[in-house]
């Protein structure tokens, strides 16, 4: 082995990919230009989407209580609600989100409350519509808020104090660091985006390199020069593994430039006037902070993982005899990455022992820890090894597979 | 003189395994030996083996047995070293489309262990003798196929190998281009390379080749000089020879 040879053939490979329009693209443009983009869009829209909600006053029902005019009043008077007068089919008009919620009065609701007896209120509600979900949230406050009162009133009559019903206050209180509230939030889609933009970035300089050199003849042009094939395949190897760790590397720097950037734009218009204000307590709350060491940590987790790949998919696509053929084979593989990354986005999925051991998933898992600031340092040691294995194994399938005549001159 | 043997091939023998037609003996015991200056030429139709006996002598393929040397040297124990010594040209060997010409005249040199000052003087003169200069830093995709067959004439030469083989290297090339590979060839010859030459062409055969070996079905038939095949076979044309040696194609 030669590492002169193995250096030759890199920089040749990678002067070749760099002049390669689809690698281009997946391992520049997606990263800088269309991550940004998506996250800004995505982050606007649903930040719109949720503050419209909320300002919206919801139209609700009211059924029945005709004998009772105070509550009625009491509800018409709220001024988050906007009441209509009750139909039948009120429960086909929650559907079709033309009313939000109804709410139903028993029957003598006035004098049942005067007397003392117990009385239901029943709210409707489309659960799992958020719209909804506000309403009924907005009724139900009114209500208990109209209980506490009529309790208050109750209690007064009798000269009983208000402590009899709360002998203490129950208060809750967040130990948690900003960091894990954060990883907890975007914790498992930062693992999961790594993942596959590793395999993305690895993807079509692979394919291009072993299958694409096959279809154009080249393969056997480079075959007949001194240099050996395992040479050759490491070569082309660390040109894969380049291509997907730039990927990788690129979309974090651009990630963090977008969060930043948006952040201080945010915190400007914030000192400018009370909507910016508003707008940046909101960012607060929807950009949340993330562990920078474990992050950087989480990139060091993902180099065997670029390692697997690039071998991986040189292997797979080194059989393939044209590019086409090659992505038949790539494509699909896809999903086989994108389970195990996504099981970490699942709440209440951690990790232990056996899940260790499983490629990909335990990556992703302990990615998802590490950018909440957690540092399970013998779990970490554990995967890194592992994963280690797992690409060393790769890589000796993929050199392997280069010294086999079958595989190189299939037709 | 005695020259002396540059290409020797004995009882070298490929059988491709294949699940559903069995076992192929694509090469079957086939001997030969190249000498310095001059051309040999592999005759055959199409799958009678000419390639397979070519990637067998440039170690593409590993001999199932037999042995072959390539200027002394074992293709099966120093393949690495033969390489060095050999140009492979053949039409299935292409360049890249995103390098220009230099930088693949440049590449092939280095992988030949080349020093970078030495490469620019020996691209330098191959671009004088093949013509090359108006195009040397333009990208191998945009070429003509005059213009590629020219890159790869000089991507062959650069580590100026003692042998070279031409695997039916005029296939699919209109006639200007062929005659570019034709006249290459006998420069060739002429520098005292050892050439080897493959090809489906009669005419070819007659206008190139010092001896001539006609493979059929994996295994060396007839071989020997033009004049030599026209005595013994008491034909006057290649075509006749071929088909005496080969016998007449079955009636469909």
């Amino acid at each position: 082995m030669n590492s002169h040879h193995i250096l030759t053939v890199y920089f040749k490979e990678l002067r070749d990919s760099l002049r390669d329009r689809r690698t281009i693209v997946s391992m520049f443009v997606i990263p800088t230009v269309v991550i940004p983009i998506v996250i800004l869009a995505f982050g606007a829209f649903t930040a719109t989407m949720v503050r419209k909600a909320r300002a919206e006053i919801p139209t609700v029902m009211i059924l029945g209580g005709e004998d009772s005019p105070t509550v009625r009043a009491a509800l018409a008077a709220h001024p988050r609600l906007k009441v209509v007068p009750g139909t039948d089919d009120f429960r086909a008009r929650i559907s079709e989100k033309r009313v939000r919620a109804a709410v139903e009065l028993p029957r003598d609701f006035d004098r049942l409350l005067a007397s003392g007896e117990p009385a239901t209120v029943k709210i409707y509600t489309y659960e799992g519509e958020m719209r909804s979900g506000f309403a009924a949230g907005e009724l139900d406050r009114f209500f208990r808020d109209f209980r506490e009162k009529t309790v208050q009133v109750r209690l007064d009559e009798r000269g009983i104090p208000a402590s009899i019903l709360k002998p203490f206050e129950l208060t809750r209180q967040n130990v948690a660091p900003p960091e894990k509230v954060g990883g907890n939030l975007i914790g498992g889609i930062i693992p999961y985006v790594i993942i596959l933009l590793t395999f993305t970035g690895a993807m079509y300089p692979a394919m291009d390199l072993t299958a694409g050199e096959k279809e154009r003849g080249t393969l056997e042009t480079l075959l007949c020069s001194p240099v050996g094939r395992t040479e050759i395949v490491l070569g082309k190897f660390f040109v894969v593994l380049t291509a997907a760790l730039a990927t990788v590397v690129l979309a974090s720097l651009s990630t963090l430039v977008t969060f930043s950037v948006s952040a201080f734009v945010l915190a400007k218009s914030a000192a400018t006037g009370a909507a910016g204000a508003a707008a940046a307590t909101m960012t607060r709350t929807t950009l949340p902070s993330i562990d920078p060491v474990g992050f950087l940590v989480s990139l060091a987790m993902v180099v065997p993982i670029a390692i697997l790949f690039a071998a991986g998919l040189l292997t797979l696509s080194l059989f393939a005899k044209s590019y086409k053929e090659a992505q038949s084979y790539v494509s699909p593989l896809i999903v086989v990455i994108i389970l195990p990354a996504m099981v970490a986005l699942f709440p209440g999925v951690e990790l232990n022992l056996q899940l260790a051991l499983v490629p990909i998933l335990n990556v992703s898992l302990v990615c998802k820890e590490l950018v909440s600031g957690v540092f399970h340092w013998h779990y970490l040691v554990l995967i890194f090894v592992s994963t280690c294995l797992y690409a060393g194994i790769a890589l000796a399938l993929a050199v392997r597979m280069f010294n086999r005549e079958s595989v190189l001159f299939r037709t | 003189m005695v020259r002396a043997l540059m290409i020797e091939a004995r009882q070298l023998t490929k059988i491709f395994r294949d699940k559903k037609r069995g076992d192929i003996r694509a090469v079957d015991a086939v001997s030969f030996t190249c000498l310095p200056g001059r051309i040999y030429g592999l005759l055959g139709a199409n799958g009678a083996g000419k390639t397979t006996t070519l990637r067998l002598l440039a170690t593409l393929l590993q001999p199932t047995s037999g042995v072959a040397t390539v200027a002394g040297l074992s293709v099966t124990e120093q393949p690495a070293l033969v390489r060095a010594k050999v140009g492979f040209l053949a039409a299935s060997t292409a360049l890249y489309g995103r390098l220009t010409a230099r930088e693949t005249i440049g590449y092939f040199g280095r992988l030949n262990g080349l020093a970078d000052a030495e490469i620019a003087v020996r691209t330098q003169r191959l671009a004088d003798e093949l013509g090359m200069h108006e195009f040397l830093d333009r990208r191998v995709e945009k070429f003509s196929t005059g213009m590629k067959q020219k890159t790869s004439i000089a991507r062959t030469l650069i580590h100026d190998p003692d042998v070279i083989i031409f695997d039916e290297p005029t296939l699919g090339l209109d006639v200007m281009a062929a005659r570019t590979i034709v006249r290459f060839v006998r420069d060739c010859r002429d520098r005292g390379k050892t050439v080897i030459y493959s090809t489906h062409i009669m005419s070819e055969v007659e206008k190139l080749c010092d001896t001539v070996g006609i493979i059929h079905d994996g295994r060396l038939l007839a071989e020997g000089s033009w004049a030599e095949l026209k005595t013994r076979f008491g034909e006057t044309d290649m075509e006749d020879i071929f088909v005496k040696v080969v016998g007449e194609p079955p009636v469909v």
